[in-house]
């Protein structure tokens, strides 16, 4: 019998991570060995997560490609599916098919510097890219990745946060909202666009990655292009709700753009040619 | 290629029906209930309807089921087995009496479920269909077949069209495919040797009403226009019309748990419906019922013709005839025509 495109993987929840409140990332491992030897996929692709029984819900692959045998996704409970995930267990078994989408060009990167620039809940998506560039050094220059979250504790992989920050080839800026710090906050204090502004990083051969909350890329933008930054070297993810991930349900096109096919990788260049709809 | 043309006699469909039944195959046919006019399984020949306009709801639910398992799952003490449909388990199906605004359909609803990505469970169900056409003799108001590039008695997406030669006349079957061909071979007698006949003037006429040509360019500059506020005013955001449109294919998938087992399921949806797009943060990037209406159109008229290259529209006109609240796509789409930008 075929299997057919909607059949997922069966994956076993290696580990599990308490990242901030109500965050969670899974280490997963394909139950079926053959299944880990014919899976491949790119960073900034995504995949189709789902509990028996609850349904499936769509994040992005959030372990890079040149960590092999296993993948990772983050999520933060809110809905019904990733409130079961929650509820999951080390060594529950859960599905995942993909991935889909398109990529981040890392190799089009190569001799470039990279700007990392992430807020809340969507460094994950971004965690691929970086661990990617890390794990391949030597193919660029400066690395900086600019982090922020509304409080101290939301906050996501503060262990790998301290990991880049002692590490001497990145430059790590942290920081939070006012009034999110905590009495030992040694980071930033101030919205992700301002401090992006008193950091005032390079534009020279550099590729810009932004992914955040609407309202963070939105003001995030304009600094950049102060900055020097051109539209084509602006890169971010969109996230639109989806349930096939392979463009039939019809659901997360922006004009006739679709971004389970298209994107969810774009540049500030091809956002700017789509109509108001994401 | 040459079409292979036969003369049905009237009294012979029933004969016809008898031998495919004799074969096994099961034959979806359009039949009277409650008012409307469904395709079912069809026991028997008698009460088979023939001078309708057109089915209440299209004839997509044959390929595209309503809501069609996609897979099982069992939950156990050593882990979890999850199965596929079973594809063999898809019978041999006769589609009876489909009109060409929903044969032609099947072809549209196949270029969305094999873009790049091809959707197996849908290929099967299509591969066991034979669509037996019946021409149009007969049209309404809604009608608008001929301006989205159709007509009463197109061929395409058949595997024979019958057309009815004049009241109580024989039929001119038009055998169109190798599906169609096999059906021939099973019942030799039946269908009987005809070059001449022609069809042309026995067909309905549908006159042409717009240009789709020019309104997909017209939308290409479109999307901000007032116009699909003014039209979509009224629009209930009920779905009524995805769901008896022949090519709408939109889809959710959910999942359906009794204890340790359950399936997921693939259901008809609707861009019409508000919760379509709703991120669960509650943004949602077609949050009123305007950019909803505009989805659907500019989908139907502007993205599948540039993106998959066919119209996502037939001009069956059930839409029209199925909206609550009267809203009617031939009128929107003749205004947007008419707008001046």
């Amino acid at each position: 019998m075929m299997d057919s495109l909607y059949m997922p993987y069966l994956m076993r929840i290696e580990r599990i991570t308490y990242e901030a409140p109500g965050v969670k990332t899974f280490m997963l491992k394909f139950v079926n060995e053959a299944d880990q030897e014919k899976f491949s996929y790119k960073a900034g692709q995504f995949g189709e997560y789902s509990v028996y029984g609850v349904g499936e819900s769509t994040f992005c692959i959030a372990s890079p490609p040149t960590r092999k045998g296993y993948i990772e996704c983050t999520f933060r409970q809110t809905g019904k599916v990733t409130n079961a995930l929650s509820g999951c267990e080390e060594g529950s078994i859960i599905g995942f098919r993909g991935p889909y989408g398109n990529v981040f060009p890392l190799d089009d990167w190569k001799g470039k510097s990279l700007l990392f620039i992430a807020g809340g809940i969507a460094l994950p998506p971004m965690r691929c890219v970086i661990w990617n560039a890390l794990d391949l050094r030597e193919n660029f220059k400066d690395v900086t990745i600019i982090y922020g979250a509304r409080t101290v504790k939301d906050l996501v992989y503060k262990d790998e946060l301290k990991d880049w920050e002692l590490r001497k080839d990145v430059k790590l800026v942290t920081t939070v909202d006012p009034g999110g710090e905590s009495p030992d906050w040694k980071g930033e204090i101030g919205f992700v666009p301002t401090i992006v502004e008193k950091i005032a990083p390079s534009s020279k051969d550099t590729i810009a990655i932004v992914c955040g909350p609407p309202v963070m890329i939105k003001y995030t933008f304009p600094v950049l292009a102060k900055l020097g930054f051109t539209d084509e070297n602006i890169y971010t993810t969109l996230e639109n709700r989806m349930k096939c991930g392979f463009g039939k349900c019809g659901r997360c096109n922006v004009g006739k753009v679709y971004v389970c096919k298209d994107g969810p990788v774009f540049t500030l260049a091809q956002l700017k040619e789509l109509p108001d709809e994401y | 290629m040459n079409i292979d043309k036969r003369l049905v006699r009237k009294d012979s469909l029933e004969k016809l029906f008898d031998i495919l039944k004799q074969n096994s195959k099961k034959i979806y046919a359009p039949f009277s209930k409650d008012g409307k006019t469904i395709f079912k399984d069809a026991e028997s020949f008698g009460g088979i309807l023939t001078g309708y306009v057109q089915t209440t709801e299209s004839s997509k639910d044959i390929v595209f089921p309503r809501t069609e398992k996609i897979l099982d799952y069992t939950k156990s003490k050593e882990g979890m087995s999850v199965k596929g449909i079973d594809l063999k388990d898809i019978p041999d199906v006769i589609l009876w009496g489909v009109r060409p605004c929903d044969a032609i359909g099947i072809g549209e609803l196949s270029s969305i479920f094999n873009w790049d990505y091809k959707d197996e469970i849908y290929n099967n169900r299509l591969s066991k269909v034979t669509v037996f056409g019946f021409s149009c003799y007969k049209s309404d108001d809604y009608c608008f077949c001929t301006s989205v590039g159709g007509n009463p008695g197109n061929t395409t997406g058949s595997d024979i069209l019958f057309t009815r030669l004049g009241e109580n006349g024989d039929y001119l079957a038009e055998v169109l495919t190798e599906k169609g061909e096999s059906v021939v071979s099973i019942a030799p007698g039946i269908f009987e040797k005809s070059e001449t006949a022609e069809k042309e003037k026995f067909l309905a006429e549908v006159p042409v009403k717009f240009n789709h040509e020019e309104i997909k360019e017209k939308l290409d500059k479109f999307f901000e226009s007032n116009e699909w506020v003014k039209q979509s005013l009224r629009c209930l955001g009920c779905g009524a019309c995805a769901y008896v449109c022949p090519t709408c294919a939109c889809f959710d998938i959910q999942d359906e748990a009794h204890g340790k087992r359950g399936s997921r399921t693939r259901c008809w949806d609707s861009c019409g419906f508000s919760h379509f797009t709703l991120h669960t943060s509650g943004h949602n990037p077609r949050d009123i019922q305007s950019a909803r209406w505009r989805q659907r159109i500019m989908h139907k008229f502007s993205y599948m013709p540039e993106r998959l290259s066919v119209y996502g529209c037939t001009g069956c006109g059930r839409c029209s005839r199925a909206c609550p609240v009267d809203m009617n796509i031939l009128e929107n789409l003749i205004s947007i025509q008419e707008v001046t930008l």
